[in-house]
């Protein structure tokens, strides 16, 4: 066992699942001798060879048309599109072929396959290499779409997406690939998808988040814990299908929701989170659903990146305001 | 300046409009088999009863839009007649001659454009795609399909069809790029019907030919008299066996004509030019073969009239069944989304059966 990070888990996750089910093929853009830009890949074709590692042309409509019609003969593509910014090609083939044709087909034709990305800001990209447009995905009835926050979940839920009958966007935020190192033994335990994870427990409100902000949340938490205020941490994990049960759970109790997300704030995963709590868990609340997100402009070049990005003093600010809400 | 590549495209036909063999190539060995042309006309003939069907149904408010193939027949018969029963199809969506060939039942048919999921559940084409709707999608799913197919080294190919105007698209661009690159085992039909709505060749292309375009993907390609079924099922049977035994792809140009409306909510005769009907109808491809069999004494009107009889009663029997489907229940919605519907979706489900009822 060894302390690896997100990325390594993800590189782990594939490579496990390479060596027990022969159906499990990796392509995309230079994820073979290059390993990936990120090295998500990496080593994965020394190891499973050039027939299940294999680079593509430069173009992602193709990556997920193959990848569909690959795994219409029952094998498990696990594909890359090598920034989110660019899968915009190939959403055609996700959201109209991908996430349909177990239903059109009445279960006769299934897509046991993964479409993996890198995703969201904070390492001074170029253009397009920034986005966080998770709920364009997570809008579309049929597919189901994956974030980890850490090396852990990034195991487990890598190997449930390949595993899973259906097809799985796993988006990855990139900005927290290197950022800790957790103990992974590789064990091929997953972890199921569409849960979510209180990953601390508290009294006063719900930090519901995902992701990279994860992060920033959790720190939050604790600066917070250090002003006498509780905070329970919930990891969304998977952003469809909402695991909304435990969400509401905690907020009953909490009494207050404060939902973190560094996407844009109109119509998206954390507009879903707080129409369900007010839909149904109203009469527990003691203020306001609370939200801090990204502005709702195109992200900015990295020289105003920084000012785009929620940070831990936005969340702590606006936590204080709800506890204080009278 | 010197010549680095050179390129040619070739034209294949054997018989024509008057059902003569005109090539100065031997005709195919089929060919030579009037029970082989035979079987290919009455399947000719099938797709052209059940076109006139829906479009009778979708007229008297029993069906939805549906896009008659006629004058096409030739081209998915041609092709359909090519697979072998573990070859997969991936039709377009004015697929039906290919698709009823490769073993989808006609009701499946009429029960997809009738508005019905259950027409994709085909019983017996069981690999074959459902038609791609979104234009140009499907090339690409077949070079999917090709890959897992050559890398379990299986001696399996895949057809897939698409419009003149579905190669203007990228997917189409994008499938024939990796199927030359991999050298998959697909063969590209391109019904060159010359209409996409009503968008003539002139504007959708300034290529002499659309085979031409299989040249940048390194495909070979070769393009065919689409009113002659002996071109195209010679040119698909060759493409189909290079395709199964390793040796890569192959584009087939079927040049035809759109002889009928693009679906029953088109009206061509607000772009069709004056006369383009009377010329396509002599050139069809369902007549020629028709003189042929005459000229070799063995068709004639009787044989003609007992075979319409026939087709018109199994594709009634088609109908009728197809009519007499009962409605799915509206939690069918929810029950084919994944494996297992996710539990916050499980009261939406709960309240489309409560309102169902009412």
């Amino acid at each position: 066992m060894s302390a690896i990070t997100l990325i390594e888990a993800v590189n782990m996750a594939i490579a496990h699942e390479m060596g027990i089910d022969q159906e499990v093929v990796v392509f995309g853009e230079d994820v073979g001798i290059n390993g990936g830009v990120f090295r998500a890949t990496d080593g994965l074709q020394e190891k499973f060879g050039k027939e299940r590692v294999i680079d593509t042309p430069l173009a992602e409509a193709m990556i997920a048309g193959i990848a569909i019609g690959m795994a219409a003969q029952g094998m498990k593509p696990v594909a890359e599109i090598q920034f989110m910014g660019f899968i915009f090609p190939a959403a055609d083939q996700i959201i109209s072929h991908c996430a349909r044709m177990r239903n059109r087909t009445r279960g006769r034709l299934t897509l046991p396959m993964v479409i993996r990305a890198p995703f969201g800001g904070g390492i001074h990209a170029p253009e397009n290499h920034s986005e966080s447009t998770e709920a364009i995905f997570a809008h579309i009835p049929g597919l189901k779409v994956v974030i980890p926050s850490n090396p852990s979940r990034a195991y487990g839920l890598m190997l449930a997406a390949i595993r899973d009958p259906d097809p799985v966007i796993f988006l990855e935020p990139k900005r927290v690939y290197r950022i800790e190192k957790h103990e992974i033994e590789d064990n091929g335990e997953d972890y199921p998808l569409g849960m979510c994870f209180v990953d601390r427990e508290g009294t006063d409100i719900t930090l519901i988040s995902w992701g990279a902000m994860l992060h920033e949340t959790k720190q939050a938490a604790e600066k917070l814990a250090t002003d006498g205020i509780s905070a329970e941490v919930i990891d969304v994990a998977t952003v469809s299908p909402l695991d909304i049960d435990t969400i509401l759970e905690s907020v009953e109790k909490t009494g207050r929701a404060c939902i973190v997300q560094e996407a844009p704030k109109a119509g998206a995963v954390g507009s879903e989170i707080a129409a369900e709590i007010a839909e149904k868990s109203l009469m527990s609340l003691l203020a306001p659903i609370g939200r801090v997100s990204g502005y709702d402009t195109v992200i900015p070049y990295y020289r105003l990146e920084k000012q785009y990005m929620p940070k831990v003093e936005h969340i702590v600010e606006e936590v204080k305001r709800l506890v204080e809400y009278r | 300046m010197t010549t680095v590549a050179r390129f040619e495209i070739k034209y294949l036909q054997y018989m024509d409009e008057k059902g003569r063999f005109i090539s100065n190539d031997a005709p195919p060995a089929f060919a030579r088999d009037l029970e082989t042309l035979k079987q290919l006309y009455r399947d000719m003939n099938l797709i052209r009863v059940l076109d006139q069907k829906a479009y009778a149904l979708q007229r008297t408010g029993k069906m939805g839009t549906y896009p008659a193939a006629t004058g096409q027949e030739a081209i998915g018969v041609g092709f359909g007649s090519a697979m072998n029963k573990d070859d997969v199809l991936v039709p377009y969506y004015r697929g039906q001659a290919s698709m009823v060939q490769h073993g989808v039942r006609l009701e499946e048919v009429l029960l997809y454009w009738g508005g019905y999921e259950k027409g994709c559940d085909y019983e017996f084409a069981k690999q074959d795609f459902p038609i791609a709707v979104p234009i140009a999608t499907q090339s690409l799913h077949a070079t999917g399909v090709a890959k897992a197919m050559q890398m379990r080294g299986e001696k399996r190919c895949v057809f897939t069809e698409i419009g003149e105007g579905g190669t203007s698209q990228g997917d189409f661009y994008e499938a024939l790029n990796v199927a030359g690159i991999w050298n998959l085992g697909v063969v590209f039909i391109i019904n060159n019907n010359q209409w996409a709505i009503s968008v003539p060749s002139k504007i959708q292309t300034n290529c002499e030919t659309y085979a031409q375009k299989a040249i940048g993907a390194g495909i070979e390609s070769v393009q065919v008299d689409g009113n002659d079924i002996v071109a195209v099922k010679a040119a698909s049977d060759k493409a189909a066996e290079k395709a199964r035994n390793g040796g890569g792809p192959t584009v087939i140009e079927c040049i035809s004509l759109r002889l009928c409306d693009h679906t029953t909510a088109d009206d061509a005769t607000r772009y069709r030019p004056e006369g383009e009907l009377d010329d396509g109808w002599k050139k069809e491809p369902i007549v020629r073969l028709r003189k042929y069999l005459e000229s070799k004494n063995t068709w004639n009107k009787i044989s003609e009239d007992i075979m319409q009889k026939e087709l018109m009663e199994q594709v009634q029997k088609a109908v009728d069944n197809y009519l007499n489907t009962e409605a799915d229940e509206p939690q069918a919605m929810f029950d084919y989304l994944y494996e297992e519907l996710p539990e916050r979706t499980l009261a939406q489900r709960e309240l489309a059966i409560a309102r169902g009822a009412k």
